[in-house]
């Protein structure tokens, strides 16, 4: 994101002396342009400007030549006296005795010292130090150690003023160094939104900081003149056969020459030291000019060898098999919906020169020999820019300005400024022949209602606000004298097309800390929906009876299928799978939670846990019916689209699992926990849908990934009278545990949350209480092994009719007085009358009927 | 027999066995020495009625004294005695109370669960209705109808999680999508019920991101949406401080800084300010440069939110000459990370249940 250098940006708005890097960061926040980071000055201390009065060269038996230099570093950091045991070379006056390798300077240079206390890049800390012999009392520095990079005039050493890195600089011995040679210069790194473009240049953040300060702002585009496009400059055909979403890919297209240039002369100090700060590597002079001129006004350029060119340039989309050596010396195929900057040169007359606003090719690169340039300056379509860029994986400074768009009336002054510092640096003259294709659509004028800011943002804002802050974005305001304004947006700002866009803008310049709060008044809501307290209502009493809520990813590989002994042909292994998942071996959507929630478990045991008491909700996921259509944006689809949308998105289910295993407590003072097992798990699934109002009835069944003797079918009768398996509750099969090293008996429910609560009654009718005397009986009823307790204990609640108020198994018992393949089942039974109270006649008559219906139903004889 | 000293003997004496007794069980043979039907003062009372009329009102009145005074002092005695046995068998009861209890361990609520369902209440509270949507949406609703561009970054499949088309070729998407925001939930609710319309959508979205200490593949977000005729960016504001009241406490302060997004115009960026150190006081005072939670700018940045762009309104059939409205986005896993001081993402998302159980049912 775009680096602002703070002395940068005061060339185009006025900045407070004073201002820091921080200041300017909030004030541009407030405008919308966030902080992304703040660079700080990288030296800090007492780098000062010294003279050099006497040099000794010291031949040291390294082999090496070291200078023992005495500087004046200025009357306040001179030591008045030299040390007695180590004097400095020459006449002993105020001066600093400093040790030095560079052979680059002679007595008399004024040149850099960091003197003790100074911080140089790297966090390097500069102290007096022993070295060859005598006590260094500074270090004289060299522009790789201050971070200005090598030496641009080519020279090896330490910097000497005038030449270099310091052309063209004087100053007095003891002069600050930092701010001379622009070392102290703080930047501010932004972050840009994608709707702003022109905030990819120190134009548009210099009016930005102007916005948000009031301070005055200079258009340094105005400031260019702008040259006359004619006939005779190099030709350039605009050609598009294939438009991406009806956009031209190049819909303007300027070539300026500048000829006779020396493309061996140096980038000015300060330029390069620019784009150091901005982030961007200097190069050669003309690339720097064209990289400089980008960054500061945002139109990208690309230069030209033009001699290399063979005219006409033509720019054009790529054709299937063709490819490119780009400047980076990757050589890329290209993509049909690739915009190509082409020749005619090569064998076949017809060749790429570049991928338009992305990056250019090698072979018309600039280069030392370069005479004349071709300065190009287009206007390219964002949709086209960054697709190939995103598809070559070339994200360029041209690309990122490019995709967010640049102002169409850059390209002749921005050509102009760049031809003008390359001759103003390289010399060479501008050709006055200038080549200007394509054109410049207007921006479309914009009807906006006086009051319309105030209606939407709650703002009384005044006319004089409202067309004020429009003028200072650059647009042109009319009164259009029916209580609108005609508002046309300046070329830089292509975001803006609609009444809210300006709206924005309004209240952006005007200030979004003016926005009153005001809580609007809804109007009376219904509160939870019956399904959202229902939900609410299962995890509580989940966490009640012990277990902990976990979360887990709802990605899973097809193995989970094989390790939870599905069969072949079943539904749960039909799974919606990701495109482009983010692990290569998860990439399908689990059709059940145990299929994720097995994986947290184990993983909370390899971490130390010794038992498991964990729950989980979340959704389930299976496919849809088919693809799903993408209607037409900004209009509500059809009720046929909306069915197909509906239809195709997956079924998904709001399900609740849990597994429990291991003791169901620790061992203490009372003695060992019971383990959790199969009843618990049925138990917990009762209880979770006793919460949400609903009676699970329970059958054997077998269901992967259950024991197959102790899986339990879950099943809910609705208002209707139909039942429905809402899922499974048990033991897991040995396998399962096995395979996750589960506590053995680790047991598991699975329930359709949503089922289940659809069961439930909208109104929990009352039921009477009579206080009639409670009569208790008991009853051991003898049944063959296979018949289930819950079938004996409906029978005896069929026998009770009206009368049965409780039915509660107490035994369970099988052994020899029974006989073989039988089973004992007692039950302790409160009867209770609502009309009187049970006489010892009624009761027996009851206790009969019992008897009877437990004997037809279930074949259960009473115990004697 | 029923004479004075007689009687007043055997009064002292039962006095005397009544103060003695040492316990209710000795108590219990006092009483039947001195009260019971061969005790003298039984008998005495008996022998009353033999005795000729004139004497009978005078020995009656003796007798009724005595035996008086001895019932009030064995019932006296019974419930001292009984009460220092009492004391002394629970004394004996006695145990060691800071033996453990935990038979059962707790169970534990997400604390996601608990926050999102207090911040679920926030809005239930202001007349709002919680809406859902499924996580597995439809391209047209994640992103069409909420104005994103079909070249918006976020649709790149480094961003988003496509499923795979079961029609089309091998590297085609279904038109589906792992929703990225719950936003489409906001479609779909306008779709439904039309305007007026107040509600907030909770829920799990997905992103393509790397697991970090800051990031998960999949999250929790809250949005909330009001469309009505006159809604304006100041009820955006309204509605935003009531939040950051319910959530954070005291007397907090929300600040828009302007932001873009393709599905809000006016757009921005919320801030709340700092709850945790000096800065929660007000504007005037200066956040702690050393603060964990804002960073020392004063500052928490909270979410996106703005005026609904009038394109999602007609996607969802609202007529916006007629109806507008404001949405903003909060990310719940953020909230809790600041506000409970949670510090690493992945402890919320692993499923450790020693992360949950810190918890128990409150946050």
């Amino acid at each position: 994101m775009p680096r602002i250098p703070l002395t940068w940006l005061a060339e185009h708005v006025e900045l407070p002396a004073d201002a820091t890097a921080a200041q300017v960061a909030t004030d541009l926040s407030r405008v919308g342009l966030e902080e992304e980071a703040i660079h700080g000055a990288q030296i800090t201390g007492p780098l000062v400007v010294g003279r050099v009065l006497e040099l000794v060269k010291e031949p040291q038996k390294n082999g090496k030549t070291i200078n023992w230099v005495r500087v004046d570093v200025g009357p306040a950091h001179n030591e008045d006296a030299d040390d007695p045991k180590d004097p400095q070379p020459g006449a002993e006056r105020p001066s600093r005795g400093i040790i030095c390798g560079a052979h680059n300077f002679v007595e008399g240079d004024l040149v850099v010292v960091a003197l003790p206390g100074t911080v140089l890049p790297g966090d390097f800390a500069i102290a007096a130090r022993k070295t060859y012999g005598h006590t260094s009392d500074g270090m004289i520095c060299s522009g790789e150690e201050l971070g200005l990079g090598p030496d641009p005039a080519g020279e090896d050493g330490i910097i000497v003023l005038g030449r270099g890195h310091a052309e063209g600089l004087s100053a007095e011995p003891g002069d600050d160094a930092i701010a001379l040679l622009g070392l102290g210069d703080e930047v501010v790194e932004i972050n840009v939104t994608p709707d702003r473009g022109y905030a990819f240049a120190m134009r548009g953040v210099a009016r930005e900081y102007g916005h948000a300060t009031g301070s005055a702002f200079t258009d340094p585009v105005l400031a260019i003149e702008e040259p006359e496009a004619g006939r005779g400059g190099v030709p350039v055909q605009l050609r598009d056969e294939s438009p991406i979403r009806d956009r031209a890919g190049a819909t303007r297209f300027v070539a300026m020459e500048v000829r006779g240039v020396d493309a061996t002369a140096a980038t000015p100090r300060w330029m390069a030291r620019r784009l150091t700060q901005a982030g961007m590597r200097p190069i050669s002079l003309i690339v720097d000019v064209t990289n400089y001129v980008m960054l500061d006004l945002g139109q990208p350029l690309h230069a030209y060898d033009a001699h290399s060119l063979v005219a006409p340039i033509v720019v054009r989309r790529a054709r299937a098999g063709e490819t490119l050596r780009t400047l980076d010396d990757v050589e890329r195929r290209l993509d049909p919906e690739d915009l190509l900057i082409t020749d005619c040169g090569g064998e076949q007359g017809d060749r790429v020169l570049g991928l338009a606003g992305v990056m250019g090719g090698a072979e018309t690169e600039v280069h030392d020999g370069t005479r004349n340039v071709v300065i190009e300056a287009a206007t390219f379509d964002p949709v086209t820019v960054a697709r190939t860029a995103r598809r070559h994986r070339l994200p360029s400074e041209a690309s990122k300005r490019f995709e967010r768009g640049v102002d169409p009336e850059l390209p002749l002054r921005a050509a102009r400024r760049a031809a003008e510092l390359i001759v103003e640096h390289g010399g060479g003259e501008i050709d006055p022949r200038v080549t200007d294709e394509g054109s410049v659509t207007a921006p479309a004028p914009i009807r906006l209602r006086t009051d319309a800011a105030e209606r939407l943002i709650g703002v009384p804002y005044t006319a004089e606000e409202v067309v004020g802050a429009l003028r200072e974005l650059g647009a042109e305001v009319e009164d259009a004298e029916d209580g609108t304004l005609r508002v046309t947006p300046p070329s830089w700002r292509p975001d803006l097309t609609i009444p809210e866009d300006l709206i924005e803008e309004i209240a952006r310049l005007r200030g979004y800390d003016r926005i009153p709060s005001v809580l609007p008044a809804a109007p009376a809501g219904r509160g939870l929906t019956p399904a959202q307290r229902c939900r609410r209502a299962v995890t509580r009493a989940l966490a009640e009876a012990g277990l902990t809520e976990v979360t887990s990813y709802p990605f899973v590989g097809a193995e989970v299928f094989e390790a939870l002994r599905y069969e072949e042909g079943d539904e749960r292994r039909d799974a919606v799978r990701l495109l482009n998942p983010l692990a290569e071996d998860e990439p399908l959507l689990r059709t059940s939670l145990l299929q994720t929630l097995l994986p947290v478990a184990r993983r909370n045991l390899s971490r130390g846990e010794e038992s498991l008491a964990i729950f989980q909700r979340g959704a389930t996921v299976r496919p849809g019916a088919g693809d799903a259509p993408v209607p037409a944006p900004a209009a509500r689809p059809s009720a046929e689209e909306l069915a197909a949308i509906d239809a195709a998105v997956p079924v998904q289910t709001g399900a609740l699992a849990a597994l429990v295993g291991g003791a169901s407590g620790p061992d203490s003072w009372w003695g060992s926990a019971e383990p959790w097992g199969w009843s618990e798990a049925i138990e917990l699934a009762r209880r979770a849908a006793a919460a949400a109002g609903v009676e699970l009835e329970v059958r054997q069944a077998q269901q992967a990934p259950f024991h197959p003797g102790r899986t339990a079918e879950l099943r809910v009768t609705a208002a209707d009278g139909n039942a429905q398996v809402v899922g499974h509750a048990g033991e897991l099969h040995p396998a399962v545990i096995g395979a996750y090293a589960l506590p053995p008996r680790t047991s598991a429910l699975e329930l359709d949350l949503e089922a289940v609560i659809a069961a439930a009654p909208a109104v929990v009718r009352a039921v009477p209480v009579p206080t009639f005397p409670l009569a208790k009986e008991d009853f051991a009823f003898v049944v063959e092994e296979s018949v289930p307790a819950a079938a004996v204990h409906a029978a005896i609640l069929l026998g009770a009719g009206d009368l049965a108020e409780q039915v509660h198994l107490f035994d369970d018992f099988t052994g020899e007085q029974i006989g073989e393949g039988k089973r004992s089942l007692a039950f302790a039974v409160r009867l209770r009358s609502a009309e009187g109270t049970l006489d010892a006649e009624a009761i027996r008559a009851t206790r009969a009927r019992i008897v009877d219906t437990v004997a037809r139903a279930v074949g259960g004889e009473l115990r004697a | 027999m029923i004479d004075e000293p007689t009687i007043s003997a055997a009064v002292e004496a039962a006095l005397a066995a009544i103060a003695a007794a040492p316990d209710t069980a000795a108590l219990k043979q006092v009483r039947i020495e001195h009260v019971g039907d061969a005790s003298v003062l039984s008998r005495a009372n008996r022998a009353i009625r033999d005795l000729p009329g004139p004497q009978k009102a005078a020995a009656g009145k003796l007798v009724g004294q005595g035996k008086g005074r001895v019932q009030q002092a064995l019932a006296s005695r019974q419930e001292e005695l009984a009460a220092a046995e009492q004391e002394a068998a629970l004394a004996a009861e006695t145990v060691d109370v800071t033996l453990p209890t935990d038979r059962r361990p707790r169970g534990a609520v997400h604390p996601l669960t608990t926050l999102q369902e207090r911040i679920e209440d926030f809005f239930v509270g202001i007349g709002w209705e919680i809406a859902e949507g499924p996580e597995v949406e439809s391209s047209w609703f994640n992103f069409d109808a909420l104005n994103a561009d079909p070249e918006h970054p976020s649709r790149s499949r480094q961003d988003t999680l496509y499923v795979a088309s079961a029609e089309g070729g091998e590297d085609q998407d279904a038109g589906l999508l792992l929703r990225t925001q719950t936003s489409p939930v906001q479609i779909r609710a306008m779709l439904e019920r039309g305007a007026p319309l107040y509600v907030a959508c909770p829920g799990t979205v997905y992103r393509a991101d790397e697991m970090d200490a800051t990031h998960s593949p999949m999250f929790h977000q809250v949005e909330g949406l009001a469309i009505d005729e006159g809604l304006t960016m100041a009820n955006l504001v309204g509605t935003l401080d009531a939040f950051a009241a319910a959530l954070f406490g005291g007397a907090p302060i929300t600040r828009l800084r302007p932001n873009h997004f393709p599905f809000t115009e006016p757009s921005a960026e919320m801030d709340f300010r700092c709850f945790a150190c000096d800065a929660r006081l007000g504007l005037d005072h200066e956040p702690d440069p050393g603060c964990r939670v804002c960073g020392g700018t004063g500052w928490i940045e909270m979410g996106g939110c703005g005026m609904v762009h009038p394109n999602v309104l007609r996607a969802a059939g609202i007529d916006p000459g007629r109806h507008q409205g404001f949405a903003f986005g909060l990310g719940i896993e953020r909230i809790l990370m600041l506000r409970n001081g949670v510090a690493d993402m992945r402890d919320m998302v692993e499923g450790d249940v020693r992360f949950t159980q810190h918890y128990g049912t409150e946050i």
